[in-house]
């Protein structure tokens, strides 16, 4: 046994890391004359303390969870998609054209729909770099990577020559019908006349990335094909041997990949901006990538590490508003998360298996 | 009453509180009448809202950004501001200040335009100023929209640097490939042809993600490649990115006009002109104007003033007499309506240019 328990591995590293990040943060903060303690609190009195923060909160996790998802299920194949912001772009596309040209009856059918739709879009993008993999090698990060640049030109072209309403400035797609609305935290929660999460955009969605959480667990580790995917990642020669074709299990993994990603436009397409706009994913894809590596690519870890990221968003937003810390300090402080977190891991890993090693040994001795 | 200059003279002078306010108007003004105005307008700090572009692009929010300094400095007054850093933020923003008493809240950027026709209505004491937006104003009473004519002041500069030019070939290097950008480079390209009908216009964008607003360096590679096809004036109407297109056309030689702020003093003699566009005037004014701000739409064109050229000690040497007679006869002409300036956004499409 030269490993700590599963405990450590699975709380007490994330915390220090982010204990670290915190101090690093603060400094960074004391540093420009504010104070970090104010600071903090702001955050969380914006983040947590109020009804429209928490709607913020889970707004920004809905968005992570889909995209944390997304890359855990390439990480699972032992594949690196960095395209999710590509993959959620373009589902988004889908949810527009789903959204815009379906005169639905009802949310509940156009959710459903829109899903298909977003999901498709999504999984569509992400077939082209699989498939590349899998038969030619090209390399997932390059490809799905390069993807993300062509989806923006894409979706850029489509929204300025295609979909813009006539005489609009903005680079967007008319509002969606009202038939499309998606129940808000605040048309659920909110009892008549109060004021209960207004304004806010969490919606219904939320429920469907929980969902969708569930769902990954079952899929990966309940499932022939969570089975095949986590045998090709762990070995793919042994993989190979039990019959298990490598093609297949790239191609299919990564379509579940986009497919998670392209459902990221169901919360900010449908759920928030009720129309398309260009920058609808906004690093989101990326911050993806943080998420899986935090949560350990399995889905209460995602879960934990998109809420967090959520209240750095919304906690972000809060600073901006209320303090003079510049916004490029509030992404330095979200970039150190995801340095500790994500990049640095093995910083906080390693010291702390010596330790428990150690203590493991005295044991046995005394 | 000029109650802005008399307290600006003892300092700027913070008017969070209305018993503060309250002590500080009996002391200047004492008029009981005035002071019951004056408490109220005071009571609201105005806020401004920055587009994703951010602060310091020396550029569009910047301009802003001065204006909104200006009007602190004139009249003491104070104000909050915040830059978005994602879409989301964008009503958040709106709700938060508006809930929090600020008026009127200022935004800059037509992206804004969607959050507030979806939050006016909730907050209707507040007055919501979108500048490069439009909000239709018979729904939304208590929204100003300000609109600028930059096809209008992006003729006059096509035209300068159409007589600038040596070689008749004129470069243009936009931000973000959207509408807005197309009806700067379709102004300047109908000016330009206007003074030499065998001019040719180079026109490029940056990108197609709001990354292109603040890209210095492909903004200088796309400059080496316009002056390779032998530009030798480069507009550029590209936020941030643009700076790195005057860098590079100052340290090649060869003469840039600057955007939106008046960027004469970053290379001086080397940058011809900068199309002003006053969004620092409409901040200060909507600021000025506090709570009694008179709602509607706005156009700043030619005749307003609203956009115009930069002509000032950095760039003396570079216009001629003959330049700026031509200009300013152009613009008299435009504001009498002599000169139509067509305008890409009325109906997506140009004569002089194709993109």
């Amino acid at each position: 046994m030269d490993k700590m328990p599963a405990w450590a591995d699975a709380v007490l590293v994330p915390l220090i890391s982010i204990l670290l990040a915190a101090i690093l943060s603060a400094i960074v903060i004391l540093a420009i004359g504010e104070n970090p303690v104010d600071a903090f609190k702001l955050m969380v009195d914006g983040a947590l303390m109020r009804s429209s923060g928490w709607g913020y909160t889970l707004y920004y996790t809905t968005n992570f969870i889909f995209t944390g998802l997304c890359v855990a299920v390439a990480f699972h194949a032992k594949m690196f998609n960095i395209g999710g912001e590509g993959q959620a772009m373009i589902g988004g596309l889908g949810v527009a054209l789903a959204c815009l040209f379906i005169p639905f009856p009802h949310w509940s059918v156009a959710l459903f729909v829109a899903m298909l739709a977003g999901g498709a879009f999504g999984a569509a993008w992400a077939l082209i770099p699989s498939y590349l993999q899998a038969k030619r090698g090209s390399h997932i990060v390059i490809t799905t990577i390069m993807f993300n640049f062509i989806a923006a030109a894409v979706l850029n072209y489509v929204l300025v020559n295609l979909l813009r309403p006539t005489g609009a400035m903005d680079p967007a797609t008319a509002t969606f019908p009202a038939a499309t609305h998606l129940p808000t935290f605040q048309d659920m929660f909110a009892p008549e006349g109060s004021r209960l999460f207004r304004g806010s955009p969490a919606n219904v969605t939320f429920f469907l990335a929980v969902l969708a959480c569930i769902g990954f667990w079952f899929l990966i580790w309940r499932t022939k094909l969570g089975y095949e995917i986590r045998a090709f990642g762990h070995s793919e020669s042994a993989a190979k041997y039990a019959g298990i074709s490598p093609v297949r299990i790239t191609i299919v993994s990564m379509l579940i990949s986009g497919g998670l990603a392209g459902l990221m436009a169901l919360n900010t397409t449908m759920g928030e901006a009720e129309r398309l706009v260009l920058n609808a994913t906004e690093g989101a894809g990326f911050i993806g990538i943080a998420v899986a590596l935090m949560g350990r690519s399995h889905p209460v870890g995602v879960f934990l590490a998109a809420l967090l990221f959520g209240f750095l968003y919304q906690g972000g937003a809060e600073l901006a508003l209320w303090t003079n810390i510049p916004r490029e300090l509030i992404t330095v402080i979200q970039a150190l998360v995801i340095l500790f977190t994500g990049a640095l891991d093995n910083m906080v890993r390693m010291p702390l298996e010596k330790l428990f090693l150690g203590m493991r040994r005295n044991g046995q001795k005394g | 009453m000029d109650r802005g200059t008399e307290r600006g003279g003892n300092g700027p002078q913070p008017s969070n509180t209305w018993e503060q306010d309250m002590s500080l108007m009996k002391h200047f003004l004492g008029a009981a009448a005035t002071l019951a105005l004056g408490a109220g307008a005071a009571l609201a700090d105005p806020a401004l809202i920055y587009d994703l572009g951010g602060k310091f692009d020396k550029s569009f929010n910047e301009a802003a950004y001065n204006g909104a300094e200006a009007y602190a400095a004139e009249t003491g007054g104070s104000y909050r501001d915040i830059e978005l850093q994602s879409e989301a933020q964008r009503e958040q923003a709106l709700r938060r200040f508006a809930e929090a008493g600020f008026n009127p809240v200022v935004t800059t950027g037509f992206s804004m335009s969607s959050p507030i026709a979806s939050v006016a209505a909730d907050y209707p004491e507040t007055k919501f100023v979108t500048i490069d937006g439009f909000v239709n104003p018979q729904e939304h009473p208590n929204v100003l929209s300000i609109l600028f004519s930059e096809h209008e002041g992006s003729y006059l500069v096509g035209m300068m640097a159409a007589m600038a030019s040596e070689t008749g070939i004129v470069g243009f290097i936009g931000g973000m490939d959207i509408p807005l950008i197309r009806k700067f480079a379709c102004g300047y390209a109908q000016g330009a042809l206007a003074v030499n009908p065998d001019a040719n216009v180079i026109a490029n964008m940056t990108g197609t993600t709001p990354a292109a607003w603040n890209d210095p360096v492909k903004g200088s590679e796309l400059t080496k490649a316009q002056i390779s096809q032998g530009a030798d004036v480069i507009y550029a109407a590209a936020g941030g990115t643009g700076l790195g297109v005057l860098q590079t056309a100052a340290d090649e030689d060869i003469l840039s006009i600057g955007v939106d702020s008046n960027q004469n003093y970053l290379h001086p003699g080397q940058v011809l002109t900068s199309m002003l566009k006053r969004v620092d005037v409409a901040v200060k004014e909507a600021m000025e104007a506090g709570e009694n701000l008179e709602t509607g739409v706005m156009v700043l064109g030619l005749a307003e003033n609203g956009v115009g050229y930069a002509l000032d000690d950095d760039n003396a040497p570079l216009v001629s007499d003959e330049m700026k007679t031509a200009v300013d006869a152009a613009r008299e002409q435009i504001i009498a309506g002599e000169i139509e300036v067509h305008d890409y956004s009325s109906d997506d499409s140009c004569p002089a240019l194709s993109f």
